[in-house]
């Protein structure tokens, strides 16, 4: 344990309205902790610079998943645990179901909160393809009131998003009617359990008579942040699905994909892997398409 | 320091029991000696070890990889009075770790060559405030050029040790090589390189250290080797035998890692503990283990071949290389081991090996499960591959054609005395594993399917015990004694890490006496307590150490018959009333056996020729891989171990010992990558540095194959290391058969796989314009 903890103060008001309260008396100065699964590890490695430390971790109000017709509100503080076990989110929203099964290992899942994978920000979060590609909304509260965005604008850069210094990330808002959809999501880590991703894609798609009516796809760790690839799903959108246009799709992907190389794999592999990932879910496409 | 009790009584009527007897205890699975404290949290591991007044050490260490240090400053923020602050000048000794060349310093002194050497110890009585203290140290350097890799310091444009940068060379020869090549078929060549390995046990280093003026130096450690640790002590700290002790505490994995380092961190320690008068406690977290301690060696093997054209070895000539970095530690050994190893295990008329450990500006390379061999082996056995390819001959059939049998010399004119059954471990291997029915399976299923599957294998020995003469240097006494309660002790200084030293020794000093497992218990390791039995390496515990149990129980009895009227069949009681008459008479009941070379054993230092190894295990593997051309990412899903290591002494620790090996190897394959920043590891955390979990580690399948050796505790030969030899060139060879690509380095990737596909591709397509 390199940090100290007596260097830190943490307090844990309890309820939502007090750590609202806090963060808009001096908006900025406390940084939000829920699981700990992030800031724990920045602590044990002497690199947590932030002294000051709300704690969201109890706070029910935060950690809810609940269903309504359309789609499913589910609580900043709802673990990946949480969401693995819930039927709905198993049924309605099985991408996030599957990337809720990645997180680290189980004691992590059940720490580990999305709003804490979201406001992280990690570029290869595991998380936020699953999101991204089925048009879920992030919501937003401050003392001020709450204000729903679309999480493909929640991220701005490197480990920054919209919000600002005195707002908590309340809830996020997945649509039910992706169900519908054809559904892709694989992640390339760097082995099978416990492992940060060194490529992950997520793909939704409806085709009617094998011409792609809508698309969506989103990459992790192929920008600084967790990105949706609207060049390459325009490559695809209104295009019978071919070996011409999948190969099309991967060389768009491919010039699309912004990745870095750093100490979990290369730039290369990752933008060939991506591509060789889009080329298995467009192939699927295909093979179900063609079935009677 | 263990002083010899007397009297010593050597009974003339000890003899070796038949290794081929029946046994009681020995063979069966007993319970761990340490089980049951180990699975109730009752053991108590160094940094659950709590002193009174103790203080914290900890470390400043060098951030460049060569340099003069110009100064050291204190910055003014700390206040140093609460502080001990020892440097170079505060060794009361020699300066160096007493190892095979004394070269490496506890403390620097003038200059650093590696990155994380230590520069500075501090103490505190609040381990929190040390990593301030350790930022405010300023080292100034004046940098020096680098030697980072094999290549660099072989073109010795930089000399950064010696006259030449090579901490060691070896030059083996049989036969008439060159005279070769004319006659050959086919001529084979290849080069295969292998990468650093962390050791990983959960447990990182650690010692206490205590001093006072009466007892001198006391230390505590996580180690392996408490005897090395003894001999380092008495050097830097100028102390006479009787005031230096080194006791090993429960021991959470070791592999190699805790041979030589303890005794840097254990002189640290100590030093901390003189100056500043206090019990100090140095512990390292996981990103100070993995920076600045030992790691596997790095090697480059150059293999050439001459073949007849019946696929039979007719030269073999082969260039190790090995990067030892910044001090000699134990390089001239690991390259003896790998020298030894190089050419596998085959006949071969003509044979070279020449070898060299080159030094270079990086953390010393270290002891590491296999030692060598696994580097050699790797080297060895995808050659095999390669030949086979070369040559249109199936893998197995060219294993098969060259494989050593009774009577054969080895590369060092060893004649195989003992039984080599390497036909039969394949034919084993092969019926287990389904081979040929599961290989056109897969050579049929790859042609539609994105994982492509295939099968590969290994065929390798491992010489146990210390290498040549080496045994006969240790000259290791070992014993049993039997206290006023009634106990019977194993007087040894082999440590327990996990692999079951503690189980074994116990089971062969009841089953050679005729008492109880539970009667036994282990003497602890505590060089006060017990001789100089040497280090825990080398597969030599259960075999040589085993040996020297084994006879000191038979010398026990002889005695209790021949002078405390112990009759020839005993019960418990009589046994211990017996103990009781000899103790009355000795005042001591004690029974202690040196090693005693095997008669008729040479072996020439020089000429590097002759019995290498008493005895040798010996292992063929069977791994079948599947590789993703989407992720290009190649995994093990199943794996066969068969092997001969002598007598089974404990069969569940010896299968765990294969299965521990195999995935060890797994991650030495095809996760584990220590990556370099200019001279310094970058990915120091278990986040970055990937070794395998259970999730990756496929079903092992472990059989084995019983020939008693008589050199060995009832006819135990080696084993810890054996099993990693073969899981890396086995696995490799699997992607070849999975894919056609053979690929010559390890740690392989999915990174450095899909680089050499995409080069070998766009080649292909030069080709076809």
């Amino acid at each position: 344990m390199r940090g100290n903890a007596e260097a830190h103060e943490l307090i844990a008001p309890g309820s939502l309205t007090g750590v609202l309260e806090l963060m808009a008396r001096a908006p900025g100065e406390w940084m939000p902790i829920a699981g700990g699964t992030e800031i724990m590890v920045a602590h044990a490695a002497g690199r947590l610079r932030e002294k000051k430390l709300v704690s969201l971790w109890g706070i029910g109000e935060l950690r809810f998943i609940e269903v309504s017709g359309e789609s499913i509100a589910i609580g900043a503080g709802a673990t990946f645990r949480d969401l693995r076990m819930h039927d709905t989110v198993q049924s309605g929203a099985s991408l996030l179901a599957k990337a809720a099964t990645w997180i680290g290992s189980i004691a992590n899942q059940s720490r580990a909160t999305i709003g804490g994978n979201l406001v992280n920000g990690s570029p290869a979060a595991d998380s936020s393809p699953a999101l991204l590609v089925c048009d879920a909304e992030v919501e937003l509260i401050s003392m001020r009131g709450k204000r729903r965005i679309p999480y493909s604008s929640f991220h701005t850069g490197y480990k920054r998003n919209a919000m600002t210094p005195d707002e908590l990330l309340y809830a996020v808002h997945v649509p039910l009617r992706f169900a519908q959809h054809r559904q892709y999501l694989r992640k390339v880590g760097t082995r099978r359990a416990m492992a940060i991703s060194k490529v992950a894609l997520a793909g939704t798609a409806l085709l009617h008579g094998g011409v792609v009516s809508e698309i969506r796809l989103a990459a992790a760790s192929l920008a600084p942040l967790p990105a949706r690839l609207y060049r390459t799903e325009a490559v695809l959108h209104g295009r019978a699905l071919g070996p011409l246009a999948i190969r099309e799709a991967q060389e768009a992907l491919m010039e699309e994909a912004k990745p870095i190389d750093d100490i979990r794999s290369t730039a290369a592999y990752r933008s060939r892997v991506a591509a060789n990932l889009l080329g298995e879910f467009l192939n699927e496409l295909l093979t179900a398409e063609a079935r009677p | 320091m263990y002083a010899m009790p007397q009297p010593v009584r050597r009974s003339s009527t000890a003899q070796t029991m038949s290794t081929s007897e029946k046994t009681r205890i020995v063979g069966t699975a007993v319970p761990r000696k340490e089980g049951v404290d180990k699975l109730l949290g009752r053991a108590r591991y160094l940094d659950d070890i709590e002193r009174e007044g103790m203080w914290y050490g900890a470390t400043v260490r060098s951030s460049i990889p060569r340099g003069l240090i110009r100064s050291i400053g204190f910055d003014r923020r700390i206040d140093w009075t609460e502080f001990t602050v020892v440097t170079v000048a505060d060794i009361p000794g020699r300066n160096h770790i007493q190892l095979i060349n004394a070269d490496q310093p506890v403390l620097a002194d003038g200059m650093v060559n590696h990155c994380e050497e230590a520069i500075v110890l501090l103490a505190h009585p609040d381990k929190h405030k040390l990593r301030e203290a350790v930022d405010a140290v300023n080292v100034e350097y004046e940098p020096l050029m680098p030697v980072l890799t094999i290549e660099e310091s072989e073109r010795q444009e930089t000399i950064v040790w010696g006259a030449d940068n090579i901490l060691k060379s070896f030059l083996l020869e049989k036969g008439d090589v060159d005279a070769a090549w004319a006659q050959a078929a086919h001529i084979v060549e290849g080069e295969y390189r292998t990468g650093a390995q962390e050791h990983l046990y959960i447990e990182n280093n650690g010692v206490i250290a205590e001093w006072s003026e009466g007892n001198g130096i006391t230390v505590w450690g996580s180690l392996q080797c408490p005897y090395y640790v003894h001999k380092s002590l008495l050097a830097v700290l100028d102390l006479p035998e009787d005031k230096v002790r080194a006791i090993q505490t429960e021991t959470g994995g070791a592999f190699g890692g805790k041979e030589d380092y303890p005794s840097t961190l254990a002189s640290h320690a100590a030093l901390l503990a003189m100056k500043s008068g206090h019990v100090v406690k140095m512990t390292y977290d996981r990103m100070e283990d993995l920076a600045a301690t030992t790691k596997r060696h790095p090697s480059r093997v150059r293999h050439r071949t001459a073949l007849d054209g019946d696929g039979k070895l007719l030269a073999m000539d082969i260039e190790v290389a090995t990067d030892g970095g910044a001090y000699t530690t134990l390089s001239s050994t690991v390259l003896s081991r790998a020298t030894l190893h190089s050419p596998g295990p085959y006949v071969c008329p003509n044979v070279r090996v020449s070898s060299k450990a080159w030094a270079t500006n990086t953390v010393p390379y270290g002891a590491f499960r296999g030692f060598g061999a696994p580097q050699a082996i790797f080297a060895i056995e995808r050659h095999m591959d390669e030949i086979a390819a070369a040559i249109g001959m199936d893998p197995v059939e060219v294993r098969r054609r060259n494989f050593l049998h009774d009577g054969d010399t080895t590369a060092t004119e060893q004649v195989m005395r003992e039984p080599v059954i390497l036909d039969k471990l394949l034919d084993r291997a092969l019926t287990e594993s389904d081979y040929y029915e599961r290989q056109k399976r897969f050579a049929q299923e790859n042609q539609t399917r994105a994982v492509k599957r295939g099968l590969g294998i290994a065929a390798f020995y491992h010489g146990a015990g210390f290498t040549g003469s080496g045994e006969r240097y240790l000259n290791s006494l070992a014993g049993i004694d039997v206290t006023p309660e009634g106990r019977v002790r194993v007087l040894v200084a082999n440590t327990e890490f996990g692999q079951g030293t503690n189980t074994i020794l116990s089971q062969i000093a009841a089953e050679s006496i005729g008492i109880d497992y539970d009667d036994v218990e282990m003497a602890p390791v505590d060089t006060n307590v017990v001789p100089n039995s040497g280090p825990t390496v080398a597969s030599r515990t259960s075999m040589v150490v085993g040996k020297l149990i084994e006879r000191a129980g038979l010398q026990l009895v002889g005695t209790l018959r021949e002078r405390a009227g112990l009759r020839e069949e005993f019960t418990r009681e009589e046994f211990f009333a017996a103990c009781e008459r000899l103790r009355e008479e000795d005042g001591a009941v004690i029974s202690l056996c040196r090693y005693e070379a095997p008669a008729g054993i040479f072996w020439d230092d020089q000429k590097y020729r002759g019995e290498a190894y008493p005895a040798f295990a010996w292992s063929v593997q069977v791994a079948q891989v599947a590789v993703d051309t989407t992720t290009y990412s190649a995994e093990v899903e199943e794996f066969w171990s068969v092997q001969e290591v002598g007598r089974v002494l404990h069969p569940v620790l010896a299968g765990g010992q294969i299965e521990g090996g195999i995935a060890q190897g797994i991650g030495y394959a095809l996760y584990e990558k220590v990556v370099w920043k200019d001279g310094r590891m970058a990915n120091n955390q278990m986040t970055n540095y990937i070794m395998p979990t259970a999730e990756d580690v496929p079903p092992i399948h472990v059989y084995f194959e019983e020939i008693p050796c008589r050199f060995g505790g009832f006819g135990a030969k080696g084993i810890g290391e054996l099993p990693h030899d073969g899981p890396a060139p086995a696995i490799l060879n699997g992607i070849r058969d999975a894919i056609g690509v053979g690929f010559n380095a390890i740690p392989l990737l999915p990174e450095d796989l899909f680089a050499q596909l995409v080069t070998q591709e766009s080649k292909a397509e030069v080709s076809a314009v």
